[in-house]
């Protein structure tokens, strides 16, 4: 393992020199996901409205209830509606390129931020610890013993890369993270253009500026990364400027990677704070305010990297998942917000899945009190079943060793 | 064995040497003057972590308790106990010492073999990098190693433990002493005597080995003020024929004069050493015409240079620029001349010195390989086993040699008789230590330490505790605090805010934002205090603070003290 961390460009290559390893069933398998976290928990019931269920949903949530006439209704579904900042995946599913699955949770579900960030990540029972990730444990399948004789001539890449963020759990094989993190755009673009950041004139700054040039210098995959990057010089301007949707950055350079014909099979990019406790909404106009932005960059980031997707030619590549640790409270609280809750919808979108909604509207109660949650109608591991089943094309056998258990696939590809 | 010399020639201690990155080398230009005002822990950890292997906060905050010049005095102070000698951890199922058992010292032993003499060097090594790890608030370990650079020897070409270990002996009581003295007595080492051939310097066929080196590497050294002739390092070489070791009785091999062995004639000297003349003297009375020659070397301002540049180069900074010549080094160098050739007072001034204080100097060394191994055992109060159980007491202290080692520095094999290159080879000095190859093992080595350690059989295992470590921190639960604190401890110098930013929400707070989100972390590191049984949260909590270090120890900052 490498300089883990690079100022703050996150790059690990590998011990063992390189040797021809045969890939067998996965050559050609060209296939990627894109996992987007949204952390912090997003409240769903302000994401994907209940159309059905309006007086309910304003009696439980008078204070940040989205307005009836301001939701984004879907062509072919009815019975939803989106939350106004998110045009852009209103059009993505009017044109079948996203899907919704509602109420995606697990039993005995959690409340905590970090133990259920810990269960989407591990795949895990609500009860048991795991200390792998369910995405490490796939890639562990695929490429067993990384990272002795990796990176070779069938597999020359990362395994898995995430961008914005130390390696997240869902990436942790058995022995070994399988991703290669690449904590902050800003030094993404540092490193394909070669550059260090810029030290203090001192003679510890002048130390630090020999040390990064090394690191660079060092890391096996710092160059397989420059070079697919460097194959592509234009992306779709759709994207914002750098800066203003860091989840758009992100994307931008997951599109990037993917166009330049890295082998790579899992990208995980994320953003927040959903953690809305308080002031979800703007009191006068509640299609505005804090949750409405959060929102809207997912909306937009998603909007952009679909674009650029057909833009670089590689659209039928890539697929992509939204998730968070839990939904929010049914009842809103005093402070213009909503408590950690359970059961929520799940996004996934791409040029070559099935949209549409799988499972239902949550039945809020009429008169809904702090204790009421969304029931779950999907365990999250058939989301990972189908992905790893349906869009990977590993065998059922597989599948259940990887996530531990045999759960229903859902139509999503 | 012929001596591999260094390929690339000799550096130029006086002289300002090129940057090997675009930027200028920054200038220091604070002087010797006594550093005044405030006595700051970020001070003490600098001072700590230059005079010692790493900053250990307990070494810190002692340190502060008393005053800056009370701080230095008891850094220097004389120091009575030496360690208690290495002993036999080597039985193994393919070999048990026929003379000594386990848990013995084998320095007492009579003889050595082929099965124990290689067992014998591996228990002086460990034992060695042991007493680094175990050190006192002191001085000593350190100058040992800056010694042992100075005047270098390798393990493997002298191959007798015994030797060895008394020339490891002499390093430690000559350390903080005097300097003339020592180049005495390490004439007479027999571990010097073999390894620079003094013990087949013999009149009929003198060999110039040491004559040279005591000159070249040890004395006046190869800068523009160092004038020696070829004929001087001939007539130094006839004047220490019938030097040798007396090894009859193994445990008391010394090095002695031999009359018999002696090249009787007049040695003369060059215009760089004043044309001095040492008469030839017969008999056991021609020892004394080593002392003449120290004398006329001695009386050389260069040797007290020389010296002053090396102890600069591996305490402050490589690059000794001319105002830094002019500031520190020659007045240092008029002190070591007026004292005597004590080192102490030498040590004294640098380390009181506004210079040495300036934060300009502050991070701007690499550590050295020792320095960011052993550095790191003691920063984290990593645990090892006590001497009740030697075989993994010593085992460990292996492991954490051998890593040393894989990263260029392997204590008692330096490279060859001119030290590890990243104290004298310019430009790039302790640039040196970070290559691509050595780089990835740091990182390998902090990554391993903070995850999985070193195990041995029978569930020994040293690793850091992330928790003991944060829980010497004041204030871990408040996740700003936890951060600030462990950049304070870990490095010289800070991060920028956005770095940190990105610690506490991308690692502490798994992506939640904002001070309302703070006590999520509050909440964890709480309920590990009251509720231990909490397996998740446990779990939690601790894979969140090995991220943190991990990524601490993975950021360029780390390699800097």
């Amino acid at each position: 393992m490498l300089p883990a961390f690079l100022n703050g460009l996150s790059l690990k290559a590998l011990a063992g020199s390189p040797l021809m390893h045969s890939l067998g069933r996965y050559m050609g398998d060209d296939r990627v996901l894109v996992l987007v976290q949204l952390a912090g928990g997003n409240d769903g019931i302000n994401t994907v409205i209940p159309l059905d269920q309006y007086s309910a949903y304003m009696s439980a949530r008078a204070n940040i209830a989205l307005p009836e006439d301001k939701v984004l209704r879907l062509t072919g579904a009815d019975q939803i509606a989106l939350h106004p900042a998110m045009t852009e995946m209103q059009q993505l599913f009017n044109n079948g390129k996203l899907g919704i699955v509602q109420a995606v949770s697990y039993p005995k579900p959690n409340f905590s931020h970090f133990r259920a960030t810990d269960i989407w990540m591990t795949a895990s029972d609500s009860d048991k610890v795991v200390n792998t990730g369910w995405a490490g444990r796939y890639l562990d399948d695929i490429y067993p013993h990384f990272p002795n004789n990796y990176p070779n001539e069938g597999m020359p890449d990362p395994l898995a890369i995430q961008v914005g963020s130390v390696v997240a759990g869902a990436l942790q094989g058995p022995a070994f993270t399988m991703g290669l993190a690449i904590s902050n755009p800003s030094n993404f673009y540092n490193l394909i253009e070669g550059k260090v950041t810029a030290s203090s004139p001192t003679r510890a700054g002048e130390q630090l500026e020999y040390i990064q040039q090394m690191g660079l210098k060092t890391d096996q995959y710092a160059a397989v990364i420059k070079k697919a990057a460097l194959k592509v010089t234009k992306q779709s301007d759709k994207y914002p400027a750098p800066g203003k949707n860091p989840l758009a950055d992100q994307l931008k350079i997951v599109a990037r990677l993917i166009a330049g014909g890295l082998k790579t099979k899992i990208y995980m990019v994320n953003t927040g704070s959903f953690d809305t406790h308080a002031k979800q909404t703007d009191d006068a106009d509640k299609t505005t305010g804090t949750h409405a932005n959060l929102l809207r960059r997912v909306s937009d980031a998603i909007g952009a990297f679909m674009n650029d997707l057909e833009y670089l030619q590689v659209p039928d590549k890539v697929m992509g998942i939204t998730f968070s640790e839990f939904g929010r409270r049914i009842r809103s609280n005093a402070s213009g917000g909503t408590d950690h809750g359970a059961a929520a919808p799940l996004f996934y979108f791409g040029h070559a899945i099935k949209g549409g909604v799988i499972g239902n509207n949550p039945v809020l109660p009429a008169n809904a009190t702090v204790n009421d949650n969304v029931p779950m109608q999907t365990d999250f591991r058939s989301v990972y079943t189908s992905i790893l089943q349906n869009w990977f094309t590993l065998q059922p056998a597989d599948v259940q060793q990887v996530l531990n258990g045999r759960f229903d696939t859902l139509a999503m590809v | 064995m012929k001596l591999n010399r260094p390929q690339n020639g000799w550096s130029n201690p006086g002289y300002p040497t090129p940057a090997t990155t675009n930027m200028e080398t920054p200038i220091v230009t604070s002087g010797l003057k006594r550093q005044k005002g405030k006595w700051t822990r970020v001070q003490a950890t600098h001072l700590v972590r230059r005079t010692m292997f790493g900053a250990k906060k307990e070494d810190v905050d002692a340190l502060l308790k008393i005053s800056r010049k009370k701080a230095i005095r008891r850094l220097l102070e004389t120091s009575d106990a030496m360690p208690l000698p290495p002993v036999n951890n080597y039985n193994d199922d393919k070999y048990t010492d026929e003379e000594i058992p386990a848990g013995q010292t084998w320095i007492t032993a009579s003889k050595q073999n082929g099965m124990n003499s290689g067992r014998r060097r591996n228990s002086l090594k460990s034992w060695w990098i042991g007493l680094m790890i175990n050190q006192d608030i002191h001085l000593r370990e350190k100058m040992v190693l800056f010694w042992h650079n100075h005047f270098a020897t390798e393990m493997a070409n002298v191959d007798n433990a015994t030797w060895l270990y008394k020339h490891n002996v002499l390093l430690r009581e000559y350390a903080l002493g005097n300097f003339k003295e020592l180049v005495r007595a390490i004439t007479m080492d027999p571990t010097m005597l073999k390894y620079l051939n003094g013990n087949n310097n013999v009149k009929k066929a003198p060999d110039e080995n040491y004559g040279r080196e005591l000159q070249e590497l040890f004395t006046v050294g190869k800068g523009p003020g160092s004038h020696y002739t070829e004929d001087d390092v001939k007539a130094a070489a006839r004047v220490l024929t019938g030097f040798r070791i007396e090894n009859k009785v193994l445990p008391d091999a010394h090095g002695i004069f031999d009359p018999a062995r002696h090249d009787e004639g007049d040695k003369t000297f060059s215009a760089f050493y004043g044309n001095t003349v040492i008469h030839g003297r017969k008999g056991k009375e021609a020892e004394q015409e080593l002392d003449e020659l120290l004398n006329m070397i001695f009386a050389q301002e260069e040797v007290s240079k020389f010296i002053c540049r090396k102890l600069y180069r591996f305490f402050v900074y490589h690059t000794i620029d001319d105002a830094t010549e002019q500031a520190v080094i020659l007045p240092l160098a008029k002190t070591f001349r007026k004292g005597g050739y004590e080192i102490r007072p030498v040590l004294q001034e640098l380390f009181s010195s506004a210079h040495f204080f300036d934060t300009g100097n502050y991070g701007g060394m690499i550590k050295s390989p020792v320095d960011y191994c052993v550095g790191l055992c003691r920063e984290y109060g990593v645990k090892f086993p006590d001497d009740s159980d030697v075989v993994d007491e010593y085992g460990f202290w292996t492991n954490i040699l051998g890593q040393a080692a894989a990263m260029q520095q392997n204590i008692g094999d330096p490279p060859n008789v001119a030290g590890w290159q990243a104290y004298y080879q310019a430009p790039q000095y302790d640039k040196i230590w970070i290559n691509s190859d050595t780089l990835p093992k740091r990182n390998q080595f902090t990554d391993r330490m903070i995850n999985n350690g070193f195990t041995r059989p029978a569930n020994k295992k040293i690793q850091i505790d992330a928790v003991a470590f944060a829980q010497t921190l004041s204030n871990p639960g408040n996740p700003d605090a936890l951060i600030n604190d462990s950049i304070a401890a870990l490095y010289m110098i800070g991060l920028p805010d956005k770095d940190k930013q990105y610690l506490k929400e991308g690692i502490l707070l798994s992506g939640l934002q904002g001070m309302m989100s703070d006590h999520y972390w509050t909440d964890a590191w709480q309920k590990l205090a009251d509720k231990p049984d909490d397996t998740a949260n446990r779990k939690d909590v601790v894979a969140k603070l090995k991220k943190l270090y991990q990524y601490l120890m993975n950021l360029p900052q780390y390699q800097l003290c």
